[in-house]
Order: C-alpha cells, then structure tokens, then sequence
C-alpha cells in the first residue's frame, strides 16, 4: 500500500473515534478545554501524518510502521493490573511518590502518594471535571498541535495521564515516580497526556518509567507539558525500557521562565520503535537548561531523539550532551536543534552527540543543527561516529586485560559521562544495572 | 599599511565594480521555455541529433518536477516563461585568434581583470571565457592539445569529441538528479570541457570566466571535467555580472569524473552581482556541481569563495566510490545585506579506506542569512571509512543569521567521523588590540575575518588567493558598526 494512501487511512480511523470519544465525554465537551482537542484535530486533518519524506521524520518511517501493525479498533482497557504485577516493576518500593499509570490511566488505588504540603497529584480527568484553573490556562497551550501530528493526536484524544502542581515556595522532598505500565494482550493504543506545573522558587524530580506487562503490539503516544516558573528547579528523568513490539512516541514541552533550571535525563533500552520529541523553550533571561540522554540498543531496536531549545530571551544557557551504543540491527537517530532568536544575546549554547557503532548492520543518522540570529553569543556544536579508540584498547590490553573486559570498560566509561549527573541513587542504580544488562 | 589603505579605498569608492554592462550586439532566442525553444537552441549549435534527445527527455522529466522548497532562503517565484534561455555575443564568424575576437567583448574582460591577452602572456593560465551563454574565447589551445588534453567549449567538444561527450555527460550529475540539473540538461548553451588523458599533468592552471551580460537572460552552463587514469589539473572558474534590478537566473552544472590515480582540483570565486543594498536584484545562482572518484587512489578537491549572488544554492559534492579516494571541500562563504547562501557538500563513501575532510567557513553581515548544509554518508561497504567536519560560522551585526544543518549517515562500524561547529562574532578584544596597535576597525575586521578565512584561502591557486582575499574586504565593507 502506498505511503499516501495509508496516511489517508490512518486519519480516517482517528476522525471515526474521534466521534466516539466525544460522546463518552458526558457534558464535559462544552468545555473550552474541548475546543482545543477540536482545533488539534483539526490540525491533525490539515497536516496530516508525516510521509516518508518529512523532515523531521525522514529516518523515522513511522506512519508505515504504524499502519502495518496496528488497526487501531480501540483503546487500551484498564482494569487488569494487580498489586503483585508490579513486585517486579522497577521504582514501585522505592521510597518516593508513586503514581501507578495502567494503559495511561491513573489507577489511584495502586497508586502510592504521601501527602506532601505544596504538591498537588491527580488523574487529569479529575481536574477537567473540577474545571481546576491552572490546568485551563496551561493545557494545551504550549504544545503546538499544528507542529506534529503526534502531538496533534494526543492532544485531540486528551483525557488520561497525570496533572502535578507543585506550589510556589515547595521544595518536594521525594521524587516523583510516574510508572506506566502496559497492560492486555493483542494490538493496544493509548495517548497518556500529562500537565506538570512548577510554580515560582519551587523544587522538584519527576522521573517517568515504562514498562511492558503486555503481550503483543502497543502504541503510546505520550505528550506533556511542564511548567516551569520563576526560579524553580526542575529535574526530569525518563527511562525507556519495554517490550520489542512497543511503540512510543513521545512529545514533551517545557516552558521555563525567568532564572528557572531545567535537566531533563533520557535513557532509552529496549522497544521496537521509540521517537522522542523534547523541546525546551526558554522564554525569559538567565534560563538554564541541561539535556541529557543515552541510549543502548540491540536487536532491531529504532530510537530516534530529536530536541529543541529555543533561546527567546538574552543570558540564557543550554547544554546537550547525547551519547548512543548501538548493535545489531538496531538504529540511532539523533536531530538536535538549537534556535537563538533575534534578541536572545548573550547566549551560551552547546549541543553534543556521540555515537559509537558495535555492528555494520546498525545505523546512526545524526543531523546537530544550529540557527543563530543573534550575533553576541557563543554556540557550538558537535557530533563523532565510530567505534572505540584503539590506543586505549591497546593500553588496557597491554596491561592483561582481556580485548572483552577491555571493551567494556571503556564502553562503561563512554556511558558514564551521561549517568554520572544523575542525582537520585536508587534511579542511577537501576540504569547501572540496565547498562551491564546491555553491554556484558 | 599605503598599500592597504589604497585597497580600501578602491573598494570604498566602489561597491560593486564588475556591474557594467556591455553594449555588444547579441543574439537572442525569444523568452519562454518549451520544446521549440530547445531545438532552437540545438538547431544554434549545430548539434547532433543524439544531443537534441537528451536535452528533449531532460525536458519532459523537468514538465514533471517541483522546485525545490527545502533550502533555507527565500525568494519570489521564479517564472521559467520570462526568462531568455539563449543569448550570443553576435559574430560573424568564429574567431581563429584573439586578434579577431571583438575588441569591445575583448575589452569586456579587461575590465573585468582577466585581460585574455594579458593572461596569455604573463601568467599561463588557459583560460576559456563564457559570455552570456557562449564560450567566447579560449586561449593556450594548442599548447594543451600538444599534450592531447582537451580544452575547449562544450559545444565545439560536441562537434569534435561528440564519444567522449557521450560517454560522460550526464555520468556524475543525471538530467533526473533535481529540478535546476534537469532545467540546466535541456536548454544548456555552453560552457567548458576538458579532457585530461592518461598519466598526463597539465602543466598550467585551466580557468572558466562566466559573465552575464544581457538582460533577462538565465545562464546555463555545463561544465564536464575528465581525468584519465594517473592525471592531473587544477580548473579554476570565476563570475561576474551587470548590476541589474530584476534578478537573473544561473543554474549551471559541473561535473568531474576522476579515474584511478587521477586528481581533480576544482577552485571558484562566485562574485555575481549581490543585489543593492536593498536587496533588489542580484544572481539567483542555483548550481550543481558532483565530482566522481571512480578509480582508485583519485582525489577530488572543491575550494570555493563565495561572495556574490542575491541567492545561493549549492553543494559541490564527492562520491567516492574508488578505494582509497579522497573527497575535500574548503568553502568561505560572505553574505552581507539582503544575500542568502545556502551552500555546503555532501562526501558519499562507497569505496573502502575513503577520506573526506570538510573545512567551511560562513561569515554574515547586514541582514544576510547564511546556512551550511551538508552530508556526509558511509555506506555500509565503506569501510575505515574517514570524515573530519568542521564548519564555522562568523557573525557581525544584530540582525543577520547563521544556520547549520549537517546530516551525519552512518552505515558501517569502522567508520570515523567527526563533525564540530562554532558560531561567534569577532571577538571585541580582538578589535581592541588591532585599535590598540594603530589598525582602524574597518582594516582590522578585514585582517581578522581573512584569518578567519586562511584555512580555505591557503587552498586557493595564488591568483585567486589574492582576488578573493580583496573580494572579502569589499563585500564586508561597511557592515560593522
């Protein structure tokens, strides 16, 4: 089949349930939120999904994939997760604010949330009915539908995920773990869509984990806005780690505000196809913004990252460092964008992309892009491709040490350069482990 | 410090100086673009009947293609129908000497600094110059041809060496490769030939000189490039055109093959006209230009300066296909005013033990926007495949920009490719110590910028180095404060 006639196709399907879904709104599709969910889809309709010539998803051939494996008759159903599913989920005894997401649904009896002054969790669908005010001025505002069919899907579809509002002055104390789980047999589609909003001088650690209970092909299209005010610091940690017939998309916003920080930290392993979209918009002075990410594939494993910063604002900083092991069949994709705008002068901006490739059969394309016009500012990137450096496997060699010991030392140190920022021990170990998993 | 001083005072008093036009009769086929139009053109030149049929399928597959939208500038709808796609300088005859060449065409190209003459006698460069559309003059012919090289006009090379056009044309770039290399493909009036045999050396630097010089007149031509096995030749090409209001069309194609052994160095300075300081007029110079390293052990080498034209689309490229083949590109690319460049290369490794090295230099002024794009791609068979990139950008004034786009595809394990870029403006301490030793800003922007620029003009044969290096004050003139 045709690349356009499937593209056709797949709008059709999602314009279908689209009418659905309104009707099991009850009331709620009044709502001014609701007109936003129109407008995406009507976005949807008008930009339609990527082709294989799309830019931004020439490497990323995912309307095809999506085509070929799922039929999309309906939605994920939840109900089936127990609490001894999760003795084996990564995080689920850590001693941290637990928010169990089944299928992208919160299950708040499984769920393990300690009141904490300041923090504020709920079910996004708890704070449409409670027409909560910080969700109507934030939810779909930052993320632009027009710009990503994905993003324009979800956002059509937004009902379930997770809505965190951290108050002005808190300082949460434990991070916050979302968990998704998936869940079900046969083809599963979802859109989990969460709402993070950190308020002035606030402090927090969010880390988002995936995990697959499930059997057969799943599709998450995942989309998140994050918040972030006046001189609040914000530490986002995502860990990828699923099933070979998942595919994940992933489109995450952040807007941060004056003399705010923001590090966000994406770690990807296993997952038949995973595209992330992070993009950070800094839209006042003296921003900080730190993206860090890794990735170790095998198998057949797809893992696209692509990231913007976009410097609106003079005295901002950013700095992105993205490291990939890649072996067997398994394919990196890497595009990060750096925008200077006109008044942003005095900007530092730094974006890094190392990849090393283990087999001929992987692939990485990477494209580190930059487009500057401000003229007083200091950008650079850069990007190596190859494989480890034979001096040091000669000095390890030299020293007694076997050629695959050798390896994977310097494949740990090489990995090492991402892990060692993160702060949250028990998060650090887990990747350790998933590292030694990957690599021994 | 005289001496600087009076380079800049010859460049303050002039802003553009190769805008004149000159009054020469020409020959012109009428506006539009269709199948008529190219017989005419091929009925013009005399062609074979085999040429007319390339340039007629080029056609058809052009009807089918879109222009391109991806580049990174922005322009006003060219319209194909409103352009004269064949202009001549009007001859009687063909010239057999320069004695006979048109003293005013003669002249034409004394002003612009390339007294063929002149050049004939003191430097030894072979020079082949394109008015309009037509080769004009090439002088050093029989010289070359003692050695069995080749170096003539496309068309004269269709009528006197149709096998070795034949077998080449088309071979690097095809008609099908894009919208601008099919347009070239159908309605190409001329351009420059060469033909290096085996294991021969030319012994002085070959050079094109492209002038457009009648109104609404797209120039359109074909430059094909030969080297035989264990070969060698330095080809150097330059551009200059009248100041216009309207913009003009330059979609020219270049294509080098280079055999086992053989190496290929290939040398621009592109200075068409830019368009005023408004904006308003200016070259429209959308190129292709693809060299093939097809035998083993060649080596292709692209250096370009590019300071002229109101846009700029162009990616001089390798694919090294033979073992052990060698891609390199050196560009500096100016903008100031209104001008857009979006130039770069793409190295494609096929062949084992390939190197490509890519060193670009971009330097914005006024309210330009220059992006780098470029590729470089090992195939899976490539192996120790090897790529350094480098491409830096220089940034002066508030209000211009500067873009990188390189795409990193990478199929092998062995490979090693390495890219950076740097973004920055010249530094205020830097101005200040050149101030501080008695060099006004102006002067010591132009000394910073061609230090900037040294790693690509060092490449540059010595004529050139020392036109473009006035070429960049000129162009950069003006544009701090």
């Amino acid at each position: 089949m045709s690349t356009k006639s499937a593209k056709a196709e797949l709008e059709n399907i999602f314009n279908t349930h689209f009418e659905d879904f309104e009707k099991s709104l009850n009331g709620l599709s009044e709502k001014s939120t609701h007109e936003i969910r129109k407008s995406a889809l009507d976005s949807l309709n008008h930009i339609g999904f990527p082709g294989n010539k799309h830019e931004e998803y020439k490497y990323t051939p995912l309307t095809r994939q999506l085509q070929k494996n799922f039929r999309f008759e309906r939605f994920a159903s939840t109900g089936k997760l127990k609490l001894e599913d999760l003795k084996d989920v990564p995080f689920y005894n850590e001693n941290a604010h637990i928010v169990v997401l089944e299928n992208g649904v919160v299950n708040t009896e499984l769920s393990k949330v300690n009141g904490a002054q300041g923090l504020g969790i709920m079910p996004l669908k708890e704070a449409f009915k409670q027409n909560n005010e910080a969700l109507a001025n934030n939810f779909g505002r930052h993320l632009f539908a027009e710009k990503d069919a994905f993003a324009a899907l979800n956002t059509a579809f937004a009902e379930n995920g997770a809505y965190i509002h951290i108050e002005r002055n808190t300082s949460v104390e434990k991070p916050i773990v979302l968990l998704y789980i998936t869940t079900g047999s046969g083809e599963l589609t979802y859109h989990p869509r969460n709402l993070i909003v950190a308020e002035e001088n606030c402090e927090v650690n969010v880390i988002e984990s995936f995990t697959s209970l499930n059997k057969g092909n799943a599709f998450i299209n995942q989309s998140s806005e994050i918040v972030v005010e006046k001189n609040a610091r914000f530490n986002y940690f995502k860990l990828q780690n699923e099933s070979e017939s998942t595919y994940h998309i992933d489109n995450t916003q952040v807007v941060q505000h004056r003399d705010s920080l923001f590090n966000a930290y994406t770690f990807t392993f296993d997952g038949a196809l995973i595209r992330n979209n992070l993009n950070i918009a800094l839209e006042e002075e003296h921003c900080e913004a730190h993206m860090y990410g890794l990735y170790l594939t095998h198998g057949k494993t797809h893992v696209d990252n692509h990231t913007v910063v976009d410097h609106k604002e003079p005295n901002s900083f950013s700095n992105e460092i993205y490291k990939g092991i890649v072996n067997d069949h398994s394919k990196g994709v890497f595009n990060g964008k750096i925008f200077v705008r006109q008044p942003a002068q005095k900007t530092n901006a730094f974006q890094s992309n190392k990849n090393i490739l283990l087999s001929d059969n992987a692939t990485v394309n990477t494209k580190p892009q930059l487009e500057i016009w401000a003229d007083d500012v200091k950008c650079s990137h850069g990007c190596t491709t190859g494989q480890l450096d034979e001096e040091s496997l000669f000095y390890l060699r030299s020293r007694g040490i076997s050629l695959q010991k050798a390896r994977n030392i310097l494949l740990h140190a090489f990995a090492s350069d991402v892990l060692e920022h993160v702060s949250i021990s028990f998060l650090k170990e887990h990747v350790e482990y998933l590292i030694h998993k990957e690599l021994d | 410090m005289s001496k600087d001083n009076q380079i800049l005072e010859e460049f303050t008093s002039s802003e553009y100086k190769y805008g004149f036009e000159t009054k020469i009769d020409t020959d012109t086929a009428p506006k539009g673009l269709n199948e008529d139009i190219i017989r005419f053109i091929s009925a013009k030149k005399n062609e074979p009947e085999w040429m007319l049929e390339w340039r007629l399928k080029a056609y058809r597959h052009w009807l089918t293609m879109e222009e391109p939208t991806w580049p990174n500038v922005t322009y006003p709808k060219v319209d194909y129908n409103d352009i004269i796609y064949y202009a001549a300088p009007k001859q009687k005859k063909q010239p057999k000497s320069l004695d006979e060449v048109d003293p005013e065409l003669l002249d034409t190209f004394k002003r612009l600094g390339i007294s063929l003459e002149e050049q004939k006698r003191l430097t030894g460069v072979a020079v082949d110059a394109v008015m309009d559309s037509v080769s004009v003059a090439t002088t050093f012919k029989d010289k070359l041809a003692d050695l069995g090289i080749v170096f003539c006009s496309f068309s004269e090379a269709v009528q006197e060496h149709p096998e070795l056009v034949k077998k080449y044309l088309g071979s690097v770039v095809p008609y099908t490769d894009n919208f601008f290399a099919a347009l070239n493909s159908a309605v190409f009036s001329d351009g420059s030939f060469c033909y290096i045999p085996k294991g021969v050396r030319c012994p002085m630097e070959l050079s094109t000189y492209f002038r457009i010089n009648t109104a609404n007149t797209g120039q359109f031509e074909r430059t094909l490039i030969v080297a035989e096995d264990a070969s060698y030749v330095s080809y150097l090409e330059g551009c200059t055109a009248p100041m216009r209001d309207e913009n003009q069309l330059h979609a020219a194609v270049v294509e080098i093959y280079a055999a086992e052994d053989a190496e290929v160095k290939y040398s621009t300075v592109q200075n068409w006209y830019p368009g005023d300081q408004e904006g308003k007029g200016g070259i429209y110079n959308f190129v292709t230009k693809r060299g093939i390293c097809a035998g083993d052990n060649s080596k292709i080498s692209w250096t370009q300066v590019e300071t002229g034209s109101a846009v700029t689309w162009k990616y001089p490229s390798c694919i090294l296909k033979g073992d052990n083949s060698i891609g390199e590109f050196y560009s500096v690319a100016v903008t100031n005013n209104y001008q857009q460049a979006d130039t770069g290369t793409k190295m494609i490794h096929i062949g084992k033990n390939t190197k490509s090295r890519i060193v670009s230099k971009g330097v914005s002024a006024g309210r330009s926007q220059n992006s780098y794009r470029g590729q470089v791609k090992v195939l899976k068979r490539a192996e120790n495949a090897r790529n350094f990139s480098q491409c830096d950008s220089l940034l002066m004034g508030n209000l211009c920009g500067a873009h990188t786009f390189p795409y990193i595809d990478i199929e092998n394990s062995s490979a090693q490719v390495e890219h950076e870029a740097t973004t920055s403006k010249i530094g205020e301490d830097q101005i200040f110590y050149c101030n501080q030793r008695g060099i006004d800003t102006e002067d010591a922007v132009a000394l910073i910028v061609n230090g900037y620029c040294k790693e690509v003009l060092n490449q540059l044969p010595m004529e050139f180095a020392v036109e473009a290096q006035k070429l960049l004050a000129l162009t950069l003139e003006g544009s701090v404060g």
